[in-house]
C-alpha cells in the first residue's frame, strides 16, 4: 500500500463516517432508522436504488466477463438495465402506495396473518444472507487484492463500518452512502471508459475491429460461458424478475414520501444504469485488449480485477488507487444496505410485530433495530470467514431468482388479483424458495465434475446454473393452487381487497398505511 | 432525550396534519363506494392495459436476446465487425431509456384521472 492508495482509502471512509455522524442526528424513530423518514427526494433515492444495482458483482464483475468472455458477460448488464422497467411499469407505486417499512408490511396490509409475515420475513434474511455472504467473501478477496491486507482482517473491516453506518445512521446514512459511491462510481467508469475510447481514436468501429482481428470473432457473439440457450435464457429471467422481488431494493421505495416520487427514483436509476451498464462495454473491452486476458487471469481467475488493472494501465497509480477505493466504497455501501434490510426482517417483521404484537414502544423498535443490524452483521462476517475458500460469486444469482421466483408472484397477487389469499401467499413463497435452493444445489455451481471447479465433484442433476425458468413458473402456480384450493367465500377479504386496489391506483389514505 | 423525542414526534404529527389533507379525511373513505364507482374502474382498466401492454412487449422483446442470441441472425455482423447481438443489446438499452421516458409522460395523466375518480367520490359523498 502506497500513500495514495491510503489517502484515497481514508478519503472514502472519513466521507462516509462524516455522513453518518451527520445521519445519526437525524436518527431517532423507527421510521428515521428503516426508512429515513420516508424524506428522501426522488433524485437521491433513485442514485441510492442504483446505488444498489451497481454492486461489486456488477462493476467489477460485468467489465471482468465482458474482459474475458466478451458478449457472454454484457447479457448482464442488458438484464440490470431491463429490470428497471418491470420495477418502474408494475411495482414501484404500488409497493409505495401499501407498504411500510418492509415487504412484510406490504404483504400484511392485505393479510393480517402473523404466518404471512413470517414467510415474508424468512424469503427477506435468507435473500440477503445469500446476497450478503457472496458481498462479504468477494470483498475480502478483492481488498486483499488491492490493498494486500489479510482475507480475515478485509473482511472484518468491511463488517466494522457496514455495522457502523447502519447502527448509527440508520437508512439515512446507508443512502447517502449509497448516493456517493454511485457518484463516484459513475465518475469513475466514465473516465476509463473515455480513456479507453480515446485509445481508440473515438471510434466504435475501430475497438470492434480491434477486438475482431486481434483477439478472435468469438468475444462478439455469446458462447464463451453459456452454451446452452435454456441456460441463458434461464439467466436473464431471474435478473430482469428478481430486482423487483430483492428486499433491499423493494425498501428503497418506502424512503420517499409518495407514488410519484418513487416513480421520480426510478427514472433517475434507469438513467443512471444506462448510462453505466453501456460503459462496462469500454470497461471490458478495454482491460481484454490493454492488459490481456491471461494478465487478468493470473490475478483472479474469474476476471475480478479486470477494471482495476485497466485503470492502472491507463492512468498509473493514481487510477489504480482511485478506482480501488470507488470499489471499496461500493462494497460498503451494498452490504450495508442489506444489513439494514435484514434487521428490517428480523427486528420489525419478526421481534416487533410477530413476537410482540406491534406494540412496542418507538424507542424499544430502534433498540430492536439496533440489536438486530448487529446480529445479521455478526453472523454474516462469521459465515463470510467460513466461506473463505469457496467460490460463492453464484449465491447472487440464487437470491434474483429466489426474488423472482418467491417474490414477486406474491407482490404481483396482492396488488392485482382479487379472489388471492393468504394459503395462496404461503404456497407461493414456500414454493419459490424451496424449489430456487433445492434445484440451486442440484445445479452446476454447487457440483462440477473437475475437481475445484465447483463446491463438491460430480455431475449436477440440474444442468441450470440459475434455474429460474423452472422455479418462476412454480411460484405463480403454487400461488394460484394455493389459493384455488383452499377458497373461502369471504366478506372481509373481499373489503381489504377493495381497499387496497382503491389505494394502490389512487394513492389516497396513504399516509394512513404508512405511519399507522 | 425523552423530551426531545417527544417533542420530535409532536412535530412530525404537526407537520404531517398540515402536508396531508388527505389523512384528515381517512376515517370517513368508503372504499367500498370508489370500488363501485364507474370512473374508477375504467380508470383502473385503462391504467392496466397500458402498464400490463407494455410490459409484455417489452418482456418478450427481452427475452428474445438470448434465444435469438445463439441462432446466425444475432451472431452475424451488422454494421462493420459489429455484431448483431450488440447492436439488438443496444437497442434494449434504448428502449428502456424510451420506455423510461413514455411512462413519465403517462403517469400525470393517470394521476389527473385518479384525482378527478377522488373529486367524484367527495362530491358524491358530499349530496
Amino acid at each position: 500500500m502506497d500513500l495514495v492508495t491510503v489517502i484515497f482509502f481514508l478519503g472514502i471512509v472519513g466521507l462516509t463516517l462524516v455522513v453518518t455522524y451527520i445521519a445519526a442526528k437525524r436518527t431517532s424513530s423507527a421510521s428515521d432508522f428503516y426508512t429515513a423518514g420516508g424524506g428522501l427526494k426522488g433524485w437521491q433515492n433513485g442514485l441510492a436504488i442504483a446505488g444498489d444495482y451497481l454492486s461489486a458483482a456488477a462493476f467489477l464483475g460485468v467489465s471482468g466477463a465482458i474482459a474475458l468472455t466478451g458478449f457472454d458477460g454484457f447479457f448482464f448488464s442488458v438484464g440490470y438495465v431491463v429490470a428497471n422497467l418491470v420495477l418502474l411499469y408494475i411495482i414501484a407505486e404500488p409497493m409505495r402506495n401499501l407498504g411500510r417499512y418492509t415487504l412484510a408490511d406490504m404483504l400484511t396490509a392485505r393479510f393480517s396473518e402473523k404466518r404471512v409475515r413470517g414467510i415474508a420475513a424468512t424469503s427477506t434474511i435468507t435473500i440477503v444472507i445469500l446476497y450478503m455472504i457472496a458481498q462479504l467473501v468477494g470483498a475480502g478477496a478483492l481488498i486483499k487484492l488491492l490493498f494486500g491486507i489479510d482475507y480475515w482482517l478485509a473482511v472484518l473491516i468491511v463488517g466494522v463500518m457496514m455495522t457502523t453506518y447502519v447502527l448509527f445512521g440508520g437508512m439515512t446514512a446507508t443512502s447517502w452512502v449509497q448516493i456517493i459511491k454511485a457518484c463516484l462510481l459513475l465518475f469513475g467508469t466514465t473516465l476509463l471508459a473515455f480513456l479507453v475510447l480515446w485509445k481508440f481514436d473515438f471510434s466504435l468501429m475501430k475497438m470492434f475491429d480491434t477486438i475482431s482481428t486481434q483477439h478472435g470473432d468469438q468475444y462478439l457473439v455469446p458462447g464463451m460461458k453459456y452454451t446452452s440457450m435454456i441456460d441463458s435464457v434461464s439467466m436473464m429471467m431471474a435478473l430482469v424478475l428478481g430486482t423487483s422481488g430483492l428486499p433491499h431494493i423493494l425498501m428503497r421505495f418506502f424512503t420517499v414520501k409518495d407514488a410519484k416520487t418513487a416513480r421520480t427514483s426510478i427514472s433517475w436509476t434507469t438513467w443512471v444504469t444506462a448510462i453505466f451498464f453501456s460503459l462496462t462495454i469500454f470497461l471490458g473491452f478495454g482491460a481484454m485488449h490493454f492488459v490481456g486476458i491471461d494478465t487478468i487471469k493470473a490475478e483472479n481467475a474469474a476476471g475480478n480485477t479486470a477494471a482495476p488493472l485497466l485503470a492502472e494501465f491507463l492512468g498509473g497509480n493514481i487510477l489504480l488507487s482511485f478506482i480501488a477505493a470507488v470499489a471499496f466504497a461500493t462494497i460498503l455501501a451494498v452490504v450495508s444496505g442489506l444489513v439494514l434490510t435484514g434487521a428490517s426482517a428480523i427486528s420489525h417483521d419478526i421481534y416487533g410485530e410477530i413476537l410482540n404484537d406491534g406494540k412496542l414502544s418507538e424507542k424499544q423498535q430502534v433498540l430492536a433495530a439496533r440489536i438486530g443490524s448487529i446480529s445479521i452483521a455478526v453472523v454474516s462476517i462469521i459465515l463470510a470467514l467460513f466461506a473463505q475458500s469457496l467460490n460463492v460469486s453464484f449465491l447472487v444469482s440464487f437470491a434474483f431468482c429466489i426474488g423472482a421466483s418467491a417474490n414477486l408472484p406474491v407482490i404481483l397477487y396482492t396488488i392485482y388479483w382479487k379472489r388471492f389469499n393468504s394459503n395462496g401467499v404461503i404456497a407461493a413463497m414456500a414454493t419459490g424458495l424451496i424449489s430456487c435452493l433445492v434445484l440451486g444445489a442440484m445445479g452446476p455451481n454447487v457440483w462440477n465434475p473437475v475437481e475445484g471447479a465447483a463446491i463438491f465433484v460430480g455431475e449436477p442433476l440440474v444442468p441450470l446454473s440459475v434455474p429460474a425458468i423452472i422455479t418462476i413458473p412454480l411460484g405463480f402456480i403454487a400461488g394460484y393452487l394455493g389459493t384455488v384450493l383452499t377458497a373461502k367465500k369471504s366478506s372481509d377479504a373481499e373489503e381489504i381487497y377493495k381497499e387496497i386496489r382503491v389505494k394502490a391506483n389512487t394513492g389516497v389514505a396513504v399516509s394512513e398505511v404508512s405511519h399507522h | 432525550m425523552t423530551n426531545v423525542t417527544t417533542m420530535r414526534n409532536a412535530q412530525v404529527a404537526k407537520q404531517k396534519s398540515e402536508v396531508s389533507v388527505k389523512s384528515s379525511r381517512n376515517d370517513s373513505i368508503n372504499f367500498d363506494q370508489i370500488y363501485e364507482m364507474e370512473s374508477f374502474n375504467k380508470f383502473v382498466r385503462k391504467k392496466n392495459a397500458f402498464l400490463f401492454g407494455t410490459t409484455g412487449v417489452f418482456l418478450f422483446l427481452y427475452i428474445l436476446l438470448p434465444i435469438l442470441a445463439f441462432t446466425p441472425v444475432l451472431q452475424q455482423k451488422w454494421i462493420g465487425n459489429i455484431t448483431g447481438v450488440w447492436v439488438y443489446s443496444a437497442g434494449l438499452f434504448v428502449m428502456t431509456v424510451v420506455l423510461c421516458m413514455v411512462y413519465t409522460k403517462m403517469a400525470p395523466k393517470f394521476d389527473q384521472m385518479a384525482s378527478e375518480v377522488l373529486s367524484e367520490y367527495e362530491q358524491g359523498g358530499a349530496k
